[in-house]
């Protein structure tokens, strides 16, 4: 059925190469096209702007990427970069308080009332119950007090009240990045507010939010059954490298983060060297100068020094068998290098090779030819792209299929790739839709700006967005075995299983669930 | 967070300078809270100048003598186009012995491709091309939907109504789709979030309402490639369609190719309109208990309204004070103030042809389920007992009015509003009214809003949770006796025997 005719292919092949070269031409075109519409500048305390022309409507997208995420988190204080977050839209010495003297001082007994309750409560020896609910007491006061300063959540009213639609954050565990939309005439604005959370971030109601994020990290992990997989999945895979944990944070260093400690990441990682911002649509090179005036103010700072830990090469298979009241998984990951591995594209290609559409060979394989799974993917830079990632694949059996069907099959798929060469078909096919997909991206202000502001920090360049396709270009049949062949190994994989397991009893619960 | 919050799915398509009426104002827009700062914050002083001014175009709008609608729009930014042919009807329109058949005719039409073309050479020939033709199905239309090169129109359009005109619904596709669908169906209790949502619609529209039922395996495997074929004919006719394109074309040139392949279409009957019941919950407690999560999924219930209801704009208004943004009341009180939740949303939902639901919904640790729940219910209460202030309306419509322009930045969501409209029989100019809608609403107004459509007693509350974790159990809520939810699904004993492990081959 999936035999295919040489005339077929051959056919095929050729229309395939007269596609790619239009979308050639059209690469080409919008670089240079870009060329006249972006405006970078490095500022003296080293953040760079990015300026883009997109005059289709009078508004305009921003995108704030820090180079700094989870990975980046002390050890003991998973989750900070993430908290961090959360606290830069709690407003700033202006925004947010109805007098921020008095709040400072308010804020610093905070602290030291969590300090000594924390000291108390960590003690392992000697932790006396009356005093620590003294001291927990005393906290609550002192966190009631400074409360009465606080204008709740007016960081985010304003922007709301004044447009911003789409406005959130994420916190990966390579980076942080923030981004909203507006109108164009609130451009002053939000480079106001965007410049003051930057430089001058205020903890307040600092271990309410710490709640919150735990209700975050409840409902993304531990009541997720593919959340508690992930979890143990990467915990597993890695030994060394902060890739093990989980972005969230653990529950218990989650929990006992305090806002001294997101004072002292933000003071180490959130240095204007180490942010790029991308603005794009109603904007233009004579906004540059007032941009320079907010982001310019930001304090300079030295840049962190890179991460020591790499991690070591692994040297057998592991596995993580989770028995849940849940229907069966199955996940497989392979250690590979990262973004700046010559091969990079090699795995772009692997990965459109296997997942993308209804022509990759998983589908084909697994959910159209044997029936045996509904989703089959495989996916390059997992769970990171910045420090050494895995490239994964993940397969949901079918109703009456197991995950050990998954991983033979699966299996079956490397092997093919490791002894027979990919077809021209399927390679021309992925360098098409690259093309095309980067094409499709340049229709909107705030894709537009997420892919300038990474490009520019991931390589130095944002047109590197554009010319990463010669690199896609390059990619051969050879390559494709050489590296499946280096990277699909047993002893480089670990694999994690959810099996099915009835739920506990009504009335019996089970040590070991949820905890 | 994807439901409806009822204002957020507007596009504003016949607007252009009304707009911005309010574009004179020199003066960044500062909440309540702040404007009693004093001295003022210097963000207070920065200028806003007159935005630019505006004026997109609108659809051209073709009604063929056959019936069927065009909507072009034009966009030569970049070398695509992306168009659709949407047809009214859909899962709700079919009996109930055969939930599910709209989800297998969405995914077997594209996938068993046409009488001369299977779905596998498709696939082939249009990702050589990084081109799309994809088939849906939905609660009450079905679509066929393109995307290509500006030099693949002739050719992907020709396959996009290939589809349409000639396909071929193939058995083993067919059968492919079951195996997709059942496949959802056995998972659909792993996820607590899921449950929640499912049984809340199932709550307020009954389990056997279109609105609400689900497909089982039994009805799922009851679809026969005949069904399939029986509803195709029965809905693709053009007075039933409405055909939308945007991108890099030449109107008159899209037109004439329209027109050639739609043009000699025979008329068919009109489309019934929608009929039903709406009696809304039966007030009550409703649990469903999950002992392998340690969050609790909390949704209040009840009936919402329509998009014809005059009262939608101050409602709207109710809604964005109540749950709009970081601001509303529920945000700051259950999320920011009391820190019981990450996820807390809700509103008086409105739809276009049928009543919406009304929501209030949340995520919190076990322990803290009954004080969630009564801080929801404290929060519904209160849009009856405490008075909106003139700075909650006017904070909450200078949201609504400054982020209105977003509802048309594209030409993509100038034509999908304009689409929707039409789908649904909406006047051309309903944005431009909501706006102005939403300025004209008073105090008075929420007030009357709330006591008319804000009835406590007629909500639903259901708990998805871990209830060996509550420690205050359910019963301090007051809500009279708890109705444990079955949430069983139907196997076949041979499929559930081969699930637990206990007999696979």
């Amino acid at each position: 059925m999936k035999t295919f005719s040489a005339m077929r292919m051959l056919a095929l092949a050729c229309c395939v190469a007269i596609a790619a070269h239009c979308f050639g031409q059209n690469v080409q075109q919008e670089l240079a096209n870009f060329e006249k519409r972006v405006t970078v500048k490095v500022l003296p305390n080293g953040l760079t702007l990015i300026v883009c022309e997109r005059p289709e409507a009078p508004v305009f997208s921003y995108f704030t990427i820090v180079d700094a995420g989870d990975a980046n988190d002390p050890s003991g204080e998973s989750g900070l970069a993430h908290m961090f977050e959360h606290l830069a839209f709690k407003g700033t010495k202006d925004i947010g308080t109805t007098d921020y003297a008095a709040e400072k001082v308010a804020l610093d007994k905070v602290e030291a009332a969590y300090a000594a309750y924390d000291t108390e409560y960590r003690k392992r020896v000697g932790q006396d119950p009356a005093k620590l609910k003294q001291l927990k007491a005393d906290f609550d006061a002192a966190e009631k007090a400074a409360n009465q300063y606080v204008i709740p959540n007016e960081f985010t009213e304003i922007a709301e009240a004044n447009g911003a639609s789409g406005l959130n954050a994420e916190t990966s565990l390579d980076a942080t990045q923030y981004f909203w939309s507006m109108p164009s005439n609130r451009l002053q604005l939000w480079a106001y507010m965007e410049s003051d959370r930057i430089a001058n971030p205020v903890p307040r109601q600092f271990y309410r939010e710490r709640s919150v994020v735990m209700e975050e990290r409840r409902m993304r992990i531990d009541s997720n059954p593919i959340g508690r997989m992930v979890e143990q999945f990467l915990a597993t895979a890695y030994v060394a490298h902060p890739y093990h944990r989980p972005g969230v944070g653990w529950e218990s260093e989650l929990s006992q983060i305090t806002a001294t400690e997101a004072e002292a990441f933000h003071k180490k990682y959130y240095v204007p060297a180490d942010i790029v911002i991308a603005v794009v649509g109603d904007v233009g090179p004579a906004d540059m100068p007032m941009l320079e005036k907010y982001f310019g103010a930001i304090p300079a700072g030295p840049k962190p020094e890179p991460m020591a830990t790499v991690e070591p090469p692994q040297m057998a298979e592991k596995s993580v068998i989770i028995k849940d009241p849940t229907q069966p998984l199955y996940l497989e990951g392979y250690h590979r290098p990262d973004y700046r591995d010559p091969d990079d594209a090699v795995y772009d290609a692997i990965q459109d090779i296997f997942s993308n559409g209804r022509t990759s060979r998983l589908y084909r394989s697994l959910v159209e030819q044997q029936q045996i799974a509904a989703v089959a993917e495989g996916f390059s830079g997992f769970p990171g792209t910045k420090y050494p990632g895995l490239f994964a694949f993940f397969a949901v059996p079918n109703a009456g299929h197991t995950p050990e069907e998954m991983r033979s099959a699966i299996h079956k798929e490397i092997d093919k790739l490791k002894t027979t060469d990919v077809t021209d078909a399927e390679l021309a096919m992925f360098k098409t839709r690259a093309r095309a997909d980067l094409l499709r991206g340049l229709g909107d202000n705030q894709g537009i700006a997420e892919q300038l502001a990474f490009y520019q920090l991931r390589y130095g360049d944002w047109r590197e967005l554009f010319n990463q396709l010669n690199k896609i270009d390059a990619v051969t049949k050879a390559d494709i075995r050489r590296v499946a062949n280096k990277v699909f190994v047993p002893s480089n994989r670990t694999y994690a299983m959810v099996e099915f397991q009835a739920p506990p009893k009504p009335q019996a619960p089970v040590a070991g669930g949820a905890q | 967070m994807k439901l409806n919050r009822c204002a957020s799915l507007f596009v504003a398509a016949l607007l252009c300078c009304s707009a911005f009426a309010r574009a004179q104002e020199s003066t960044v827009v500062v909440p309540p809270d702040a404007q009693k700062l004093q001295p003022p914050a210097p963000w207070m002083k920065i200028p806003v100048p007159p935005l630019h001014p505006f004026h997109p175009e609108q659809p051209i709008r073709i009604e063929l003598k056959n019936g069927l609608v065009i909507l072009l729009e034009p966009d030569h930014e970049l070398p695509f186009i992306n168009g659709s042919i949407n047809i009214r009807g859909g899962s709700r329109d079919v009996p109930a012995e055969k939930t599910g058949l709209i989800d297998l005719y969405g995914d077997a039409w594209r996938t068993s491709g046409t009488t001369t073309q299977n779905g596998d050479q498709l696939d082939d020939l249009l990702e050589a091309k990084a081109a799309k033709v994809e088939t849906n199905g939905d609660i009450d239309s079905t679509s066929v939907s393109w995307s290509c090169l500006t030099k693949d129109e002739d050719q992907v359009f020709g396959i996009a109504v290939d589809l349409l005109e000639h396909p071929a619904f193939s058995e083993q596709k067919l059968r492919l789709a079951q195996q997709q669908a059942i496949a959802g169906i056995v998972r659909r209790n792993d996820s607590a979030s899921e449950i929640a949502q499912r049984e809340a619609a199932i709550l307020v529209y009954g389990k056997d309402s279109p609105y609400a039922r689900q497909p089982e395996i039994a009805t799922v495997m009851s679809v026969t490639v005949d069904d399939l074929k029986a509803w195709h004919a029965k809905t693709v006719y053009p007075n039933n369609m409405i055909v939308a394109v945007e991108g890099d074309f030449d109107s008159q040139v899209m037109e004439k190719a329209l027109r050639a392949a739609f043009e000699s279409l025979p008329r068919g009957e009109a489309w019934p309109k929608p009929t039903g019941e709406f009696p809304g919950p039966k007030p009550g407690l409703y649990s469903v208990n999950k002992p392998d999560v340690d969050q609790s999924n909390i949704w209040i219930v009840g009936l919402g309204t329509e998009r014809r209801n005059p009262d939608y704009y101050a409602l709207a208004v109710m809604n964005e004070i109540f749950s709009g943004g970081f601001g509303s009341r529920l945000f700051q009180d259950v999320r920011t103030k009391q820190g019981l939740a990450y996820a807390v949303f809700g509103g008086y939902g409105a739809s276009y042809d049928h009543p919406g639901m009304f929501y209030t919904a949340a995520s919190t640790k076990s322990a803290s389920t009954v004080q969630a729940t009564k801080a929801m219910l404290e929060e519904i209460h209160e849009l009856k007992t405490r008075p909106f202030t003139a700075a909650e309306l006017a904070s909450a419509k200078d949201q609504l009015l400054n982020s209105f322009i977003f509802r048309y930045d594209s030409k993509e969501k100038i034509l999908a509003e304009a689409t929707e409209l039409e789908f649904y029989g909406y006047p051309a100019d309903f944005l431009a009214r909501y706006r102005a809608g939403i300025e004209a609403v008073t105090l008075a107004d929420l007030e009357r809003v709330a006591n008319k459509y804000v009835d406590p007693s007629k909500l639903a509350v259901l708990v998805v949770g871990n209830e060996s974790q509550y420690g205050t159990p359910l019963t301090a809520l007051n809500l009279g006796p708890e109705t444990p939810l079955d949430i069983t699904i139907p196997m076949p004993a041979a499929l559930r025997k081969q699930m637990s492990g206990q007999g696979a081959e």
